[in-house]
């Protein structure tokens, strides 16, 4: 007969309570957040017991107010610092073979594509096999067992380019370089709880609350501080000078009006950097010191052995920085760059040295900044409207259905407590046409109650006794109630999975409130009417 | 004493004036259709890119002059719209400026930004931004084929899932009042040049969703009864079938417009739209249930014995009960 065994009660209100023990943080939203916000500090806090959970459920930028950037990272970009890098290399190697090769000389060509010219064409098999020994296999997975060049040659052209699995693997190094460089730089403006993921191959999304500005976050992730330390050919004070093959045109910052004629490839770059601190230089001005890594060291070191008495110039973002002359070979790997600079300049320069550059440029597709007052009024005209929206439900099942009304009102406020906790355990994201999914869900969440009301009253008019009336309206509505469901939670995992942003925090408490729109249904309501009924044993019954 | 909405034991002839049902809705569809052909869609920044700027003063938003600071500018299309809403304080004036995707650029760039805003604040001193979003072009192309790629998705699914649980022909009824739903809400949004953006999108799956509900409710009670009544015509077991469920049917109708009717007015401005076509797919997800689904049911006809396992109809899920 109409019974549920106590075991299955005790587990229903088990579940209910520990759904309603996670959402009860929501109550204390901001004692509970500045608690969590001392904790990741390490700041010991006791203003929140800590035996309490203390999931919250996160609000999203368009109710808190914050940033939201997609940006696009070149990753052709790099294909041509890595052809510039890949150039001593091949001149050296067909150097050493001059008598039969003859002269090499790079040519201008696209950009992913290093183009060289050898004077003895007839020795140009000699010349692709001695650069395709510069091969190396590709080190990735997927690429495995394939070289990082092709090389071709048309008459006394050779053609150097990197092969299909080599951009996969440079394209994989780059965006994972991008997201780690961009976490720096937001994580150093000590921002708190930003999002940095990777979207799609070439994509990176930013959200950064609190910030009262796109640009903000622009500037501070988009400054690509390239430092390259180039050998310099001379100098110049005409803006139209032609740099000559292999070589470009930089203008300098401290001399207006002149310009660098400097060899392209740079001689170390700063990703050779481990470390750089803003310091003082022996006449007391603003400097940065800076220190490489082994590799970077030993070239550097190299290269001012061999150079002593020429200039050399450190190159940020394409100014010329500074250009003193080698006095001694620096050994070691650490040096010291001066120029005219502020305090504040140094500090920041070291830190964007630091972070390292940006491998390739960043374009931004899409930008959104919402103030923070604007969310607050959404979450205030949210609250007021799901108290509202709820009032009016529960006056209007109370007058439908009268006890039976009260029991599916009590399964509904017990459903959106449930709801709040199951969104802080998973650590959902509430935005604003999610909290348009709640009061949905509100209006929604009798449903399943109403197919089972209803049908009990059917069953009553056949006369079978209230008991047996209740059983089979619960039996048969339950295929009415799965089937309903089920096909508006496959919209909402369509939504999720295809949706973004609001979009995606509408699907996830769309998503829930199904499920626990359903649990109470089914087992909240149930179990309520089954003790009422259990009590009172009523010979009959008014639903 | 009870409040009801329908009375016990109704017979309402539903499929009587089946015609003019079915010559309604097609008519509607075919206003629907002509509209967005004709006028289009307003499509938000989310779907067109650009820019779009939410402004908000103390003194009376002077659309005007807005426009005029900002000629100067040359930015091409700027639509400037004043928003009303009555949860707004009495010195809260707001404004959407909205700027077209300049050319050959991803997004706005922050210059054009910042001109606009140095601009309107030219016009009113103590002008704030509250919120500014920029969509490139290349975004808002993808934006609008993942948005209809999510909807028809939607649609598939579910007519696999009803196929599985029901018959074909309970599939093509559903999906056919799908299609209407979500062709009325598309046409409204063109006939009312309301704002279409992501968001909405999000509503037109809801509306999806929510109608197939209704829909299933009814189909259930259809597939129940035609066990039931092995003689009674086809056309009298879904009379019967939505007189029964009829009660249900308005009841969760009226319980979710209550609460987004709430949403509606109290909820603010920003998702005034979105909630706008929830109400409108609630309204006709419940019609389409009752004189599209059922009407397309009686058309197509269905297998009647249920009692018999037919190896070469339906298949393993379609007699399974939860």
């Amino acid at each position: 007969m109409l019974n549920i065994s106590p075991i299955k009660q005790a587990m229903i209100w088990l579940t209910v309570a520990v759904g309603l023990f996670l959402a009860m943080p929501n109550g204390f939203y901001n004692k509970v957040e500045a608690h969590n916000d001392a904790v990741a500090m390490g700041v010991d806090d006791t203003s929140w017991p800590s035996f309490l959970p203390s999931g919250l459920v996160n609000l999203g930028l368009d109710l808190r107010g914050g940033a939201h950037l997609l940006a696009e990272v070149q990753v052709t970009d790099v294909y041509t610092t890595v052809m510039n890098g890949l150039w001593p290399q091949v001149r050296d190697v067909l150097a050493a073979e001059r008598n039969t090769i003859g002269f090499v000389t790079r040519e201008d060509g696209p950009e992913d594509t290093l183009r060289v010219r050898i004077s003895n064409p007839e020795a140009g098999d000699q010349a692709v096999s001695l650069v395709r020994g510069l091969a190396q296999p590709v080190a990735s997975l997927v690429g495995a067992g394939q070289n990082n060049i092709d090389v071709s040659r048309d008459g006394a052209i050779l053609t150097i380019s990197l092969s299909a699995a080599e951009k996969q693997a440079v394209d994989d190094r780059t965006m994972a370089q991008s997201l780690e460089i961009i976490r720096r730089r937001i994580d150093e403006a000590g921002t708190r709880e930003p999002t940095i993921q990777r979207q799609g191959s070439e994509r990176i999304l930013v959200q950064v609350p609190g910030v009262g500005s796109a640009q903000e976050v622009k500037d501070l992730i988009g400054k690509t501080a390239l430092l390259t330390f180039q050998s310099v050919v001379n100098r110049t004070g005409d803006p139209d000078a032609s740099p000559g093959a292999g070589n470009q045109l930089v203008p300098s910052i401290d001399e207006p009006g002149t310009y660098f004629i400097l060899e392209r490839s740079p001689v170390v770059t700063g990703e050779n950097l481990v470390d750089a601190q803003p310091a003082f230089d022996q006449n007391g001005r603003p400097a940065v010191n800076f220190r490489f890594n082994a590799s970077g060291g030993r070239k550097f070191g190299d290269y001012t052995a061999d150079n002593i008495g020429l200039p050399f110039a450190i190159v940020l973002d394409n100014e010329v920085i500074s250009a003193p002359t080698i006095q001694s070979h620096i050994s070691g790997g650490s040096g010291i760059i001066t120029g005219r600079f502020t305090v504040e300049e140094t500090t920041s320069l070291a830190i964007l040295l630091r972070a390292g550059s940006l491998p390739a440029e960043l374009t931004f597709l899409e930008e959104r900044t919402v103030g923070p007052e604007l969310g607050q009024d959404s979450i205030d005209a949210g609250k007021v409207a799901c108290l509202v929206a709820g009032l009016l439900v529960l006056l209007y099942m109370a007058l439908s259905y009268g006890l039976f009304g009260v029991f599916a009102n009590i399964a509904l406020i017990i459903n959106v407590g449930l709801l709040f906790g199951l969104l802080s355990m998973i650590g959902a994201t509430l935005t604003l046409p999610g909290i348009a999914g709640i009061v949905l869900t509100i209006g929604m969440a009798v449903d399943a109650n109403v197919i089972v009301f209803e049908r009990i009253r059917e069953e009553l008019r056949t006369a079978k006794g209230p008991a047996r009336a209740i059983e089979l309206g619960y039996e048969k509505a339950l295929s009415s109630i799965i089937d309903a469901n089920i096909t508006t939670f496959i919209t909402a995992t369509i939504l999720f999975v295809m949706g973004s942003g609001p979009v995606r925090g509408f699907a996830i408490t769309l998503g829930l409130g199904i499920i626990t729109s359903v649990f109470t249904a089914i087992f909240v309501t149930r179990v309520l009417i089954v003790m009422w009924f259990a009590r009172k044993r009523p010979k009959t019954i008014e639903v | 004493m009870r409040l009801k909405l329908v009375r016990d034991n109704t017979s309402i002839d539903f499929f009587a004036k089946a015609r003019i049902w079915l010559g309604i809705s097609l008519l509607m569809m075919v206003v629907a259709l002509g509209s967005f052909l004709i006028q289009g869609l307003n499509y938000g920044i989310d779907f067109q890119g650009g820019t779009s700027i939410r402004t908000q003063s103390e003194v009376v938003v002077d659309v005007a002059a807005y426009r005029e600071a900002l000629v100067p500018l040359e930015l091409g299309d700027v639509s400037i719209t004043e928003v009303f809403d009555p949860s707004f304080e009495a010195d809260q004036n707001v404004a959407m400026v909205r700027i077209q995707a300049q050319a050959g650029e991803e997004s706005v760039t922050n210059e054009t930004i910042t001109a606009v805003q140095d601009a309107l604040r030219g016009v009113s001193p103590n002008i704030t931004f509250p919120s500014v979003e920029s969509v490139g072009p290349k975004v808002s192309g993808e934006l609008i084929q993942t948005a209809f790629i999510a909807v028809a998705l939607a649609v598939v699914a579910i007519l696999l899932y009803i196929w599985m649980r029901f018959e074909w022909q309970f599939a093509v009824g559903a999906v056919l009042a799908l299609t209407h739903d979500v062709a009325l809400t598309i046409g409204i949004f063109s006939e009312l040049q309301i704002k279409f953006d992501l968001a909405i999108i999000a509503a037109l799956l809801t509306i999806v969703g929510y109608s197939i509900n209704d829909t299933v409710i009814v189909f259930d009670r259809v597939r129940e009864n035609l066990r039931k009544y092995k003689k009674l015509p086809l056309k009298d077991v879904l009379n019967k079938s939505i007189n029964e469920t009829l009660s249900r049917t308005l009841m969760t109708s009226v319980t979710t417009m209550l609460a987004l009717l709430a949403l509606f007015i109290l909820g603010g401005d920003v998702i005034r739209g979105f909630v706008f076509a929830m109400m409108w797919g609630v309204l006709i997800g419940t019609y389409s249930s009752i004189f599209v689904a059922s009407a397309a049911l009686l058309v197509l006809g269905v297998k009647r014995d249920w009692s018999k396992p037919d190896s070469t109809a339906g298949n393993q899920f379609s007699n399974v009960d939860a």
